[in-house]
């Protein structure tokens, strides 16, 4: 099987790892990786900000650089969502478009549903030795359902013990724009998450979302607590072989 | 009511730093949340009456002028009045033209969201008519000057000991603080209120059309008294609040308390049709209805923004709402807050002086995965986002830069090159501010967020390791 690598724009330039654990981990999973070129991004902040004329534009671009992919595999729960259910929103107008919206909207898939759903790999070999949380980003388990896949996954990984936080299905309050437009609050929303975190004694911070890493990885950084802020495709890319 | 919404950055700042308001607000979570939880974990099929109870209200709206007729019809036919008022002004002409004819001197009034909408005690009050909420958390907000700050629980953002202080600030009571000796003293203030009032006013959680009837849900027994001790009863409600029949008033019924608070059924449920018929011993000797427009046509009319009425006002959507829990109802700057004010706010008042409401989201999606009739809360959100940024009619006032901006990026986006080149020379002299991993220097509005998070540098991006991987991924056999 052929698949796509989506990098979403800020796993590009400044998470670029995670995407090289995505490809590394598909490879494994036996799948045959290939990275199309003239990918930008799927239009989501454009979307999200009300932008929709130029949203159209950005998923215009995005359906054709991915149109004769087999399957589109993104390290992002929002990225994943935004494709498969908002681009047929954006097209409600246009029958073509939509068409196509739909159609690629069945062939673009989060990496661990991926992983877990198509290509029916739950060990990868990993090995990390900590003590995890996993935190559940509105955008991956709200909106896309993914809930047991991540720990599926993160079971198989050698040495990790994996806990759970309180309130685990509570935003973390990045949103976006949100954290920009509203920081105290935003602020407010991700202290409580890091509570929840710190209460587990957890060293290790696992998620499928790169926006909720930012965002409670950020903070953990700057506040000095010793916990890092991981993507789970580092963590399934890890120690392994 | 004056709307203050521009003012919600500023009010939530000052709401989560507010530490009483964050400790009330906790509250709510375990008051309502966990009870609705378990209300509807106990429904043999939750997801069915939910999927009823949007059914009916979709029905409803798309039959909407017929139903309000009927209704109409079958008041009148009980021996009520029913008045169309268009906007708020109107509404309130209606009510203080009755109070004055009819000599009123006393009001006392249910929970309703609707006369907080229109400013109604403030018109009669202008009129020299005094008027009482005989709701506990609207007597207290009452007290202290104060718009509600939550659907259900007007009052819930004070704590027993605040309200303790107010008691005995304006009603001289002792400062007892047990919240039973409260409502005695409210009780005791209130009973006078009620055997001296002429007229008695409330909302209606929904109308009846086949029968003419309104329906009041409340756990207090204040309502009763309203719409029993006094002369005259006027009832207001917004237009979208009539159903076809009883049978599904039974879904609204089933749905309604279970969501707000997590009863099977309120303490009392009135079904009042018409006023006091011949030879019955009590209720009123005049029913007046009066229905609102006051904007909401102009949703029905709009399909992408229709199910906005859908709402049943039951207040799950603030509970479950992370941003409302930390910025509580006062912070919306208007009478509905949470995401369900975010969403119609903006659609009730002139949209330009509600335009951050829409943005005051995360978009996390638990309102959505609570509303009893499924309004699918995000969607309006986005929707409102779009047509305060792009539709000339929601004037929303975004700046020119500000959307210029946002086209620009757009237009990169769909140009690969020049995005290429843009970002990496974004990077080079991002260099200029980066020590060590760390920025010396952000513009604002990432200055703000840099405060206590830090922001990741940009590095090489993995377009340019891509070759080099990709040759090590064939040569580990592992496919390409």
């Amino acid at each position: 099987m052929k698949v796509a690598l989506f990098v979403p724009c800020i796993v590009q330039d400044f998470q670029p790892q995670v995407a090289q654990a995505t490809a590394r981990i598909l490879a494994r999973a036996g799948v045959s990786v290939h990275y199309p070129k003239g990918q930008t991004c799927c239009g989501q902040l454009q979307y999200k900000s009300g932008n929709w004329k130029s949203a159209r534009a950005v998923a215009r671009h995005f359906m054709e650089v991915f149109q004769d992919c087999e399957a589109v595999v993104a390290p992002s729960g929002s990225c994943v969502n935004m494709v498969r259910k908002y681009y047929p929103e954006l097209f409600r107008d246009e029958a073509l478009w939509m068409d196509r919206a739909l159609e690629l909207g069945k062939r673009v898939f989060e990496l661990t549903e991926f992983l877990v759903g198509v290509a029916k790999v739950e060990d990868l070999g990993a090995r990390w030795r900590a003590r995890a949380v996993y935190h559940d980003s509105c955008q991956v388990y709200r909106a896309l359902g993914i809930h047991k896949e991540p720990r599926a996954l993160l079971s198989r990984v050698k040495d990790l013990e994996l806990v759970e936080m309180e309130q685990a299905d509570v935003c973390c309050g990045f949103g976006g724009s949100f954290s920009l437009q509203f920081p105290a609050v935003s602020e407010a929303m991700v202290a409580d998450k890091v509570a929840h975190i710190l209460a587990t004694g957890a060293e290790l911070l696992i998620s499928a979302e790169i926006s909720c890493l930012m965002n409670i990885g950020g903070y953990l950084l700057k506040q000095g607590h010793r916990v890092q802020a991981v993507h789970i495709a580092e963590v399934l890319a890890h120690g392994g072989e | 009511m004056r709307v203050r919404s521009l003012e919600f950055g500023q009010r939530a700042q000052e709401a989560v730093l507010d530490q009483q308001l964050q400790r009330n607000l906790q509250r709510i979570g375990v008051r309502f949340k966990v009870g609705r939880d378990m209300a509807f974990a106990a429904l043999e099929d939750p997801e069915g009456l939910r999927n009823l109870g949007r059914a009916i209200k979709e029905r409803s709206l798309a039959n909407l002028p017929h139903l309000l007729e009927t209704l109409e019809a079958k008041v009148k036919e009980a021996g009520g009045t029913v008045h169309w008022a268009c906007n708020a002004k109107e509404a309130c002409r209606i009510v203080c033209d009755l109070a004055k004819q009819r000599a009123v001197r006393t009001v006392v009034k249910g929970k309703s969201m609707v006369t907080e909408e229109i400013g109604l005690n403030q018109a009669l009050e202008a009129e020299g008519i005094e008027v009482w909420e005989t709701d506990l958390g609207e007597f207290i907000i009452q007290l202290a000057g104060e718009p509600p700050s939550h659907i259900i629980g007007p009052a819930v953002h004070k704590s027993k000991e605040q309200i303790a202080e107010l008691f005995a600030e304006k009603l001289g009571s002792p400062k007892a603080q047990a919240p039973e000796e409260l409502t005695k003293i409210a009780r005791e203030k209130l009973r006078e209120k009620f055997v001296k009032a002429d007229m008695g006013i409330t909302g209606a959680n929904a109308a009846v059309a086949e029968t003419g009837s309104i329906v009041l849900l409340e756990n207090e027994g204040n309502i009763r008294l309203s719409v029993t001790a006094p002369r005259i009863h006027v009832a207001l409600m917004g237009i979208e609040k009539v159903i076809p029949t009883l049978e599904d008033l039974a879904v609204i019924l089933a749905l309604l308390p279970r969501s707000a608070t997590g009863q099977k059924l309120s303490s009392y449920t009135s079904i009042i049709t018409g006023p006091r018929r011949e030879a019955e011993l009590d209720g009123p000797e005049e029913f007046h209805l009066i229905l609102l427009d006051n904007g909401r046509s102009r949703i029905l009319a709009d399909p992408d923004r229709r199910q906005s009425l859908y709402c049943l006002r039951c207040g799950s959507c603030l509970n479950v709402c992370p941003v409302y829990r930390k910025v509580g109802g006062h912070s919306y700057g208007w009478v509905y807050s949470g995401p369900i004010g975010a969403v119609l706010t903006p659609q009730l008042v002139p949209a330009r002086l509600a335009r951050q409401l829409p943005f005051a989201s995360t978009l996390c999606g638990a309102c959505a995965e609570v509303c009893p009739v499924k309004i699918e809360l995000p969607k309006l959100l986005l929707t409102m986002r779009q047509r305060l940024t792009e539709d000339p009619n929601f004037d929303g006032g975004i700046p020119l830069l500000v959307r210029l901006a946002a086209r620009f990026h757009g237009w990169l986006l769909t140009h690969p090159r020049l995005y290429r080149l843009a970002m990496d020379g974004a990077r080079a002299a991002s260099r200029v501010l980066v020590r060590d991993g760390r920025w010396l220097w952000l513009p604002p509005p990432l200055s703000q967020w840099a405060r206590n998070r830090h922001i990741p540098t940009p590095a090489r991006p993995f377009s340019s390791t891509w070759p080099k991987l990709k040759k090590e991924l064939v040569q580990g056999g592992e496919g390409a």
